[in-house]
């Protein structure tokens, strides 16, 4: 039995254990200040927050309510506008209120929750994190600029927030209610007594491909939730090898110092992929099980040439995550088999990574085309390569050729151009909403410059590679 | 000028809305709380974009259990017929369908879910007929909506033959999708005597109570439509959201059942129409000195598969041809062409941008042929007062010039420009863009007769105060500028005021929430209400304080005698006024003065002032990979004497980025067979706050503004929606910096990434 405590209230939901908190609060608890702007996780007008005790910490995130099956939320405080509303407003929606951010106000309580997210949570107060904390909410309206002042001014109380997870501050400051005090005791009470069951269910991550693609058929689904078990959430590093749970989700890897460490622009790369509430909830194995063409972490992570550890029962198998997509939506993984867990190499201090993205929208976007590398070198010289791209054939592609190609080269323009032409023998893009074939093949040949470009500024430049198309 | 608003607990200078808004209080349609036996609605729509409909096969869905009833065109007791201006539309197809996803089937069933999974077990069997999309195509094959419009100012003919230079080209615009946030929707009661309450989320209450009126054949006033607030419009649901209004209540009326219907997004996004898209060919004389000397025009206006608002949306393309510029010699003919999409409609601007849009291109091209700046021209043709509008109108109060010239100055475009030359010169990766777009936009309803407006006063016997007008409030602060005009004339406490709903009972025969005068036309007739009671008010007061009327003001809740404040007081005096059986309730009514306007010889004076306006857009283009940002806009606009500082602003900022988006990113696709493919919010990008201009800076021109706006605050919802084809302009000159080689092939809005990098490395 799924059990959460929904604002103030433990609640046992008798439903579906596939029905949507959006729904479940709606129109079961008839609690309508969360808004439906889409259904999928697109807009943000129904975001909420959702506390977890995470290693004994109470730590909230934002969250789309209307891919969020209710079977996610268990052990969980699910805290809808309601949740937050006191006698007074709360300095955010005092902000929201007297900078204008709001005009027809359906969007609202989106942007108060994920404002509330931010004063919650434990990222640095400036105006940029704040600002990223509203990155996956949509207005029509108000040309975002009222949000933006509303933004910097809740960054500035920010500041005097004594620690992370410091609850009294937040209540004395008037951004929560006091019952959140008392939340944490309350929720380690509660998952004690009802330990998460396993069976032979459909398993969900964060439910952001499966209640996009089909959302009736999921509200009646049993599920098996793997965002739940902590335990599939873990990074480390082992051996030269860094270990990642099928269940991190892209917020987990985005937040963790090791994958910070290896990665120094790793922040800049998810900002990226979706938006702040679909990262909290997008697991990896989701990605590369959904198996778009263009899921970016199946990009970065074959760039990285990783493996996949695969699990049926008591038995595990390794394969490769390039050797993994066969077809379309076609998979080397049995039927009742899942992903446990990925890994890859720790690049070497000569390994240089870099991962772009171009879609019609740059952020909360699908990708036109995307792409990932991993350059060897000693001097002037690659070793070694490692490139993907996305978007250009009905997988997720390796490039192998192109890789191999690159291996024992100088880094020069005529050797790029060379590259640049070999790598269109790779791919067979069509043309649809993303773009044209013709469109597609030219963009990966400007992101492929722009790995080169932006890992070996000096080595290269966009004016020597442009001529060398002509020479 | 607003005065007089005594301070209170509601503060008038920020939305009064905005506190529910916050705290997820405020109620739209979906919010309602619902009465048991509700019934669900779910659409069949066609599978074809264009066919016969020989048969529609109901018996699965029919038996799925929940599935209360299924409605086709033959249960329609009056007209299947939802056409505003051309009766072309019917509410379900009967014989024939016109678009993807045209409503054949209305299913009823206990829930939501029930209803949409009863609606995917319909087929029908349709013969398909061609399927077109293009405009141009339809023109050809004489699919034409109403007749053609032609403005005609001077000799064009006559006037290029004196041109040093001219320049002929053709210039595309594509559709928008509105994206209101709150889909569409509507929620039907039925009441005694076969009377139906309906909640609408619409901007035109009224034409959804004749709507529905019309379809169930019965008189206007067994319906009543009552609208609290939409979360978003912007047109879309101008005469839109009569259609699903009209399905909820033949529902209710045939079952006695209240029936509801809140549209999913892909739903909305498929079956309603968007902004037209356009296509149209120019052709610009200019003579020595850049004048603008002769301007030639088509327009073919993609209208989709019915009349809808198009032919009145053709006219206003026309009124905007010119922009903000003088041109002595015009000729410039518009059709409406028929296609297989679901009908285009209103959007914010409704056909001025499209119209604008053409002029700017020819102006860009006749500029960069030459070699100069665009801001050379646009400069040199500015209108001034005493110019001569196409259409007949002469220019008064113009400040077309004086927004130009303090846009230049305070923003200091001789350093901006400096500023982008000195970047391009020093960076081989990114690039730089100017571009200048001065607007100017006609306010009125262009039909005339739609200019008027009611407004309902009552104040209650304590001293409150409720105010009905037939304004919607959909995020644009309707609603706060009405409290702050009784709060003006009244004197008392904002919070004294209660805006009530839009509804048809109180206020009837309304024009829609449109056309950016919604707040002049109301206002000024609630003025006209307040100040009836006013001055009944002053005559109780006269008497119980022994002066005359004349003598007596109110400020602060306090009667006032010769400027010098006396014991009375608000409540006081409303009770003495109720206690003498005064009339405390009052209706107002407005109609612009001297507009007029006549089709036959397409001249007159249609608006009632124009608004002006100025912006300078830089951007900057990443030649690597196609992408683009703005890094700032800077603005200078007529608001004339603003009324709300907060409000407008929002209204500028807003409609500036929704501009933006209509000419980048927002990309509405239809395949050949008519299908839309960009219909999800996945598929269909509108602005996140990271695409929006890193800076916008809005600066209120000083003017008098107009006596014809209400407290001579200009009417502000749309005209800044223009702005945003500055931005396609500034991402070009971007381009060009990096391939000066390139010119678009023609002009062709939205400027997406995909056209910025075909064009940055276009041989
Ligand atoms: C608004 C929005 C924006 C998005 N933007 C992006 C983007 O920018 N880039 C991008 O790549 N993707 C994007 N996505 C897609 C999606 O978020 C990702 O693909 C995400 O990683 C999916 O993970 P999930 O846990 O939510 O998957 P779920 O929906 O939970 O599951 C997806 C599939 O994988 C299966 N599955 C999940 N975990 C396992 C496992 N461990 N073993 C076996 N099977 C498993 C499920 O049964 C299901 O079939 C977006 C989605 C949304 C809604
Ligand atoms: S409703 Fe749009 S994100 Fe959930
Ligand atoms: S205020 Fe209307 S969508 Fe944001």
């Amino acid at each position: 039995m799924v059990q959460f405590i929904l604002n103030n209230q433990e609640v046992q939901p008798k439903l579906a254990v596939g029905t949507t908190i959006l729904d479940f609060i709606r129109y079961h608890k008839h609690l309508k200040g969360t808004k439906i702007g889409c259904r999928e996780g697109d807009c943000g007008a129904c975001t909420v927050l959702v506390g977890e005790l995470i290693e004994g910490d109470l730590r909230y995130q934002s969250m789309t309510s209307c891919l969020m099956p209710l079977e996610n939320a268990h052990g969980k405080h699910i805290v809808s506008v309601e949740g937050i509303n006191q006698n007074t407003l709360s300095p955010i929606q005092q902000a929201i209120v007297e900078e204008g951010g709001t005009q027809c106000g359906f969007c609202t309580i989106g942007f108060v929750m994920s404002l509330t997210g931010f004063a919650m949570n434990s990222e640095t107060a400036n105006s940029e994190n704040a600002i990223a904390a509203i990155d996956g909410n949509i207005c029509r309206c108000t040309g975002y600029k009222s949000l933006e002042r509303a933004a910097a001014r809740i960054s500035e109380m920010k500041k005097g927030k004594p620690e992370a997870a410091d609850f009294n501050w937040l209540v004395q400051e008037g951004f929560l209610p006091a019952y959140f005090k008392d939340i944490k005791a309350r929720l380690e009470a509660f998952s004690a007594k009802d330990k998460i069951t396993i069976g032979t269910k459909k398993i969900v991550g964060g439910g952001t491909d499966l209640y996009v693609q089909r959302p009736e058929e999921m509200a009646k689904t049993e599920l098996h939730s793997f965002l739940n078990d902590a335990g599939l959430r873990t990074i480390n590093e082992q051996n030269g090898h860094v270990y990642i749970g099928a269940a991190a989700t892209a917020e987990d890897i985005r937040s963790n110092p090791l994958m910070q460490k290896i990665f120094p622009n790793l922040r800049e790369h998810m900002k990226l992929v979706s938006s702040t509430p679909i990262r909290n909830m997008a697991t990896i194995g989701g990605n590369f099980v959904n198996a778009s063409p263009i899921g970016d972490m199946t990009i970065f992570f074959l760039a990285l040439d990783a493996t996949l550890l695969l699990t049926k029962d008591d038995n595990s198998r390794i394969v490769k995550l390039r050797h993994f997509y066969k077809a379309y939506k076609q998979l080397d993984l049995e039927a009742d088999e899942h992903v446990e867990q990925l890994y890859f190499k720790t690049p070497p201090a000569n390994a240089l990574f870099n991962f772009e993205k171009v879609c019609k929208r740059t952020h909360l976007d699908i990708a036109s085309v995307n792409s990932a590398c991993l350059i060897f070198t000693k001097g002037d010289i690659i070793t070694g390569a490692h490139l993907s791209a996305g978007g250009l054939a009905a997988t997720p592609k390796y490039l192998a050729q192109t890789a191999l190609f690159l291996a024992g080269k100088q880094i020069n323009a005529e050797v790029l151009f060379a590259a640049s032409q070999l790598i269109q023998t790779e791919v067979s893009p069509i043309s649809d909403a993303r773009g044209s074939a013709e469109y597609k093949r030219l963009l990966l040949r400007q992101l492929f410059y722009a790995h080169f470009l932006k890992l070996f500024p000096g080595k290269v430049s966009l004016a020597s590679l442009t001529q060398a198309k002509n020479s | 000028m607003i005065k007089n608003i005594t301070k209170g607990k509601v503060d008038t200078s920020r939305n009064i809305d905005s506190h529910n808004h916050v705290t997820g209080r405020s109620i739209y349609v979906d919010d309602l709380p619902e009465l048991q036996g509700t019934l669900y609605l779910a659409v069949f729509g066609s599978p074809v974009a264009h066919g016969h409909l020989r048969s529609v096969d109901l018996s699965a869905a029919e038996k799925l259990p929940g599935v209360f009833r299924i409605f086709t065109a033959k249960d329609i007791p009056g007209a299947n017929q939802i056409g505003g201006i051309i009766p072309d539309e019917p509410l379900l197809a009967d014989k024939e369908v016109h678009f993807h996803e045209m409503p054949i089937a209305l299913v009823a069933a206990e829930s939501e879910a029930i209803a949409m999974e009863a609606a995917k077990l319909i087929t029908a069997e349709i013969d398909p007929l061609p399927v077109i999309i293009d405009p141009r195509e339809a023109f050809a094959k004489g699919h034409i909506s109403g007749s053609p419009r032609t403005f005609q100012l001077g000799d064009s003919n006559k006037a290029f033959a004196e041109c040093a230079h001219i320049f002929e080209g053709k210039a595309d615009s594509g559709g928008q999708e509105h994206l209101y946030i709150e889909t569409q929707g509507a929620y039907a009661i039925p009441m005694e005597n076969g009377s139906l309450r309906i909640a609408s989320s619409t901007q035109g209450p009224t034409a959804v109570q004749r709507t529905i009126a019309g379809v169930l054949g019965i008189p206007m006033h067994k319906i009543e439509v009552d609208v609290t607030r939409l979360g978003g419009g912007f047109g879309g649901k101008e005469d839109q959201a009569s259609a699903w209004g009209a399905m909820v209540a033949l529902v209710a009326h045939l079952t006695n059942k209240p029936a509801k219907f809140v549209l999913h997004r892909m739903d909305d996004m498929r079956m309603t129409g968007k902004r037209n898209p356009y296509s149209s060919d120019y052709k610009i004389g200019l003579d020595k000195d850049y004048k603008i000397i002769a301007y030639e025009a088509t327009f073919y206006q993609n209208s989709g598969a019915a009349a809808d608002l198009s032919p009145a949306i053709l006219e206003r393309t026309l009124f905007h041809l010119n922009n903000s510029y003088y041109i002595p010699n015009v000729l410039a003919t518009a059709y409406s062409c028929r296609t297989n999409l679901p009908p285009n409609t209103a959007f914010r601007g409704f056909g001025g941008p499209q119209g604008m849009f053409v002029i700017e291109s020819a102006i860009h091209q006749a500029a960069n042929t030459l070699g100069i700046d665009p801001i050379v021209i646009q400069e040199a043709n500015l209108l001034k007062d005493g110019d001569v509008f196409p259409y007949g109108q002469i220019a008064k109060e113009a400040e077309a010039i004086s927004c130009w010239e303090e846009s230049k100055e305070r923003f200091d475009l001789k350093k901006i420009r400096e500023e982008v030359a000195n970047f391009n010169a020093n960076n081989e990766a990114l690039k730089k863009g100017l571009a200048l777009m001065p607007i100017c936009f006609g306010i009125s309803f262009t039909n005339t007769m739609m200019n008027n407006a009611r407004a309902l006063v009552h104040v209650y016997s304590d001293g409150s105060i409720g105010v009905s007008t037939g304004a919607v409030e959909m995020g644009q602060g309707v609603n706060t500028k009405m409290l702050q005009v009784a709060a003006h004339y009244f004197a008392v406490a904002p919070e004294r005021i209660k805006i009530e709903s839009t509804n048809t009972t109180r206020v009837a025969n309304t024009s829609p929430t449109a056309a950016s005068s919604t707040a002049d036309l109301n206002g000024k007739a609630l003025a006209h209400a307040c100040t009836q009671i006013l001055d009944r008010l002053k005559e109780v007061a006269a008497s119980s304080l022994d002066t005359s009327a004349d003598k007596i003001t109110l400020k602060n809740e306090t009667v006032y005698v010769d400027d010098i404040a006396s014991d009375l007081q608000w409540e006081q005096l409303i009770l003495s006024a109720f206690q003498q059986r005064v009339n405390l309730s009052a209706k107002g009514h407005y109609s612009t003065p001297t507009i007029h306007f006549d089709k036959t010889t397409e001249k007159g004076h249609p608006f009632a002032y124009h608004v002006y306006g100025t912006a300078i857009f830089v951007s900057t283009v990443d030649c690597i990979r196609g992408t683009y940002t703005f890094d700032a806009v800077k603005i200078v606009h007529d608001f004339g004497a603003s009324m709300n500082r907060m409000i407008d602003l929002g209204q500028t900022e807003g409609g500036l980025v929704q501009g933006i988006g209509w000419m980048t990113m927002e990309e509405v696709i239809y395949d050949e067979t008519g299908r839309l493919r960009s219909d999800a919010l996945s598929t269909y990008k509108i602005p996140d706050i990271y695409a929006v201009p890193k800076e916008i800076d809005v600066h209120f021109l000083k003017t008098d503004g107009s006596d014809m706006a209400l407290f001579k605050s200009k009417a502000v919802g749309e005209p800044p929606l223009l702005y945003g084809v500055g931005a396609y302009f500034s991402v070009i000159n971007a381009v060009r910096a990096f391939n000066p080689n390139w010119m678009p092939e023609f002009y062709d809005a939205p400027i997406t990434p995909e056209k910025v990098l075909m064009g940055l490395y276009a041989i």
